[in-house]
């Protein structure tokens, strides 16, 4: 019931949006979504409503998040360069599945 | 016939880097090893993450001594089986009583809904309110909607009533406000839980600034988290750094979704046909302020209400003799895993569950029997 899902937005009418999920269109409600929806946008569908438009310049932020988060600069601490060494060394896909 | 789109959500694979995640894997290995002590118990409260975490098989990827648990964070799990017995009774009165699908094999303490199914009550599943609204435009008779759920689900039924219902629609409520229950459970005496993960996309409507009033009070810190496997770990790596440092606040490690206010437009519709109440949820007990109730405005559209709901006539129900045993309640608190319950996998399965925790899909018992809880990989390397 409380599963979130993101998808695109491949049409609008009226309130409805047509979204696609993976290769799977449904229709969800745009009554309470906190911006105005766009074709092409992503949205977080939840039981039928979209509750988030998630801006794509967000979706960088959020990244760029977990580089600050490895490199403990809000913490200011301890794992910084054991953890940047080991991406440097993985982040070619070398052994990053480990 | 249109190519479907392959691409679109597939932007959610950046959030399942191996090569991140590895590196979150190992900074988290450090900063727990640097606290040096066992257990660091974290505690999530969402289905959801207890999926993403048992499907990705997370927990083989974090040191021993951090415990993840999952606490009161299955809506179906925490409505309480009085509520259960009015949405069965409601049924068996004549009603069409519709609701989220796994509800129907929620025991109350009578029959659950897929019973009185059984006995030929007119239950209907639906995906989304409006499908009950629609419902109740096609046909004749009252149709019910059993309106459970947290936050996310509640915006939903909030959003159906604002738009408009016909008159033989009505709601009997159901829905939790989970920010109450976790006061609740970090409260319980003799509590481990040093953190916690806040649920992502509840606090999209919510936003993070909801959890500051409780890590003032608790002194606990809160991590808004995502539910890919990266946002997972990030939000645990940062959950662990604060509770080394011993500086609690909130963090939200999911700005994607998540803002400090939230989806204010939802909130005005969430807050116009609602209001808080105190309320029982399943294992946990009272929760103060953990309920949602129809507005007095919207009074009309309440079930309780409209009907006189007499669950006592309920045919009595004996227990499994093993149902005393049941960890259901300890699970939910964060006390207990399902490993800890004699039932589990044995006596309760998915088939035949004991238990709530056993019925749902977001429940902490299904979710391990159908993924595994924590996977060693040492057992396969």
């Amino acid at each position: 019931m409380c599963l979130g899902v993101p998808g695109r937005v491949v049409a609008i009418e009226g309130h409805t949006a047509t979204v696609d999920f993976w290769g799977v269109r449904r229709q969800v409600l745009l009554d309470i979504v906190d911006e105005p929806v766009s074709v092409g946008d992503y949205v977080l569908n939840h039981v039928g409503y979209a509750i988030r438009r998630i801006p794509d310049d967000e979706i960088a932020e959020t990244l760029a998040l977990f580089e600050a988060v490895l490199a403990g600069q809000e913490s200011g601490d301890l794992l910084a360069d054991g953890v940047r060494s080991e991406i440097a060394g993985t982040g070619a896909g070398g052994d990053g599945d480990a | 016939m249109a190519t479907p789109d392959r691409e679109g959500p597939f932007r959610e694979a950046a959030f399942r880097d191996p090569a991140r995640a590895s590196a979150m894997s190992g900074a988290i290995a450090k900063a727990v090893s640097a606290l040096g002590r066992s257990p660091v118990t974290v505690m999530h409260v969402c289905g959801s993450h207890e999926q993403a975490i048992a499907k990705y098989g997370l927990r083989a990827v974090l040191p021993r001594e951090l415990h993840v648990i999952m606490g009161p964070g299955c809506p179906v799990c925490v409505t309480d089986a009085p509520e259960v017995d009015e949405g069965v009774a409601l049924a068996l009165q004549g009603a069409h009583v519709a609701t989220y699908g796994d509800m129907l094999r929620v025991p109350g303490s009578s029959l659950s809904l897929a019973d009185a199914q059984a006995e030929g009550a007119r239950v209907h599943l639906v995906y989304s309110v409006d499908q009950a609204v629609g419902l109740a435009r096609r046909i004749r008779g009252e149709v019910v909607f059993f309106a459970t759920g947290f936050e996310t689900t509640a915006v939903a039924t909030a959003a159906a009533v604002s738009r408009g219902v016909p008159s033989n629609f009505s709601i009997l409520c159901a829905h939790k406000y989970i920010p109450p229950a976790m006061d609740v459970v970090a409260g319980i005496p003799g509590s481990k839980v040093e953190g916690f993960l806040a649920a992502g996309h509840a606090a999209t409507i919510t936003g993070w600034s909801v959890f500051e009033p409780f890590v003032a009070r608790h002194r606990l810190p809160v991590v808004v988290a995502g539910f890919e496997p990266l946002d997972i770990l990030a939000a645990l790596l940062r959950a662990v750094e604060r509770i080394r440092a011993g500086s609690p606040r909130v963090d939200n490690v999911y700005p994607r979704c998540v803002t400090k206010d939230g989806n204010r437009r939802a909130q005005e519709a969430m807050w116009r046909v609602f209001e808080r109440a105190d309320g029982r949820w399943r294992g946990i007990g009272e929760v103060p302020g953990g309920s949602l109730r129809l507005r007095e405005a919207f009074g009309g559209l309440d079930a309780r209400r409209r009907f006189a709901i007499d669950a006592t006539g309920l045919p009595a129900r004996t227990p499994r003799p093993d149902a005393a045993q049941c960890l259901c309640g300890a699970i939910m608190s964060g006390i207990a895993s399902p490993g800890d319950c004699p039932l589990y996998a044995d006596a309760c399965t998915p088939e035949h569950p004991v238990g709530a925790c056993m019925v749902s899909s977001e429940g902490t018992c299904r979710i391990w029997h159908e993924y595994g809880g924590h996977p060693d990989l040492g057992d396969i390397t």
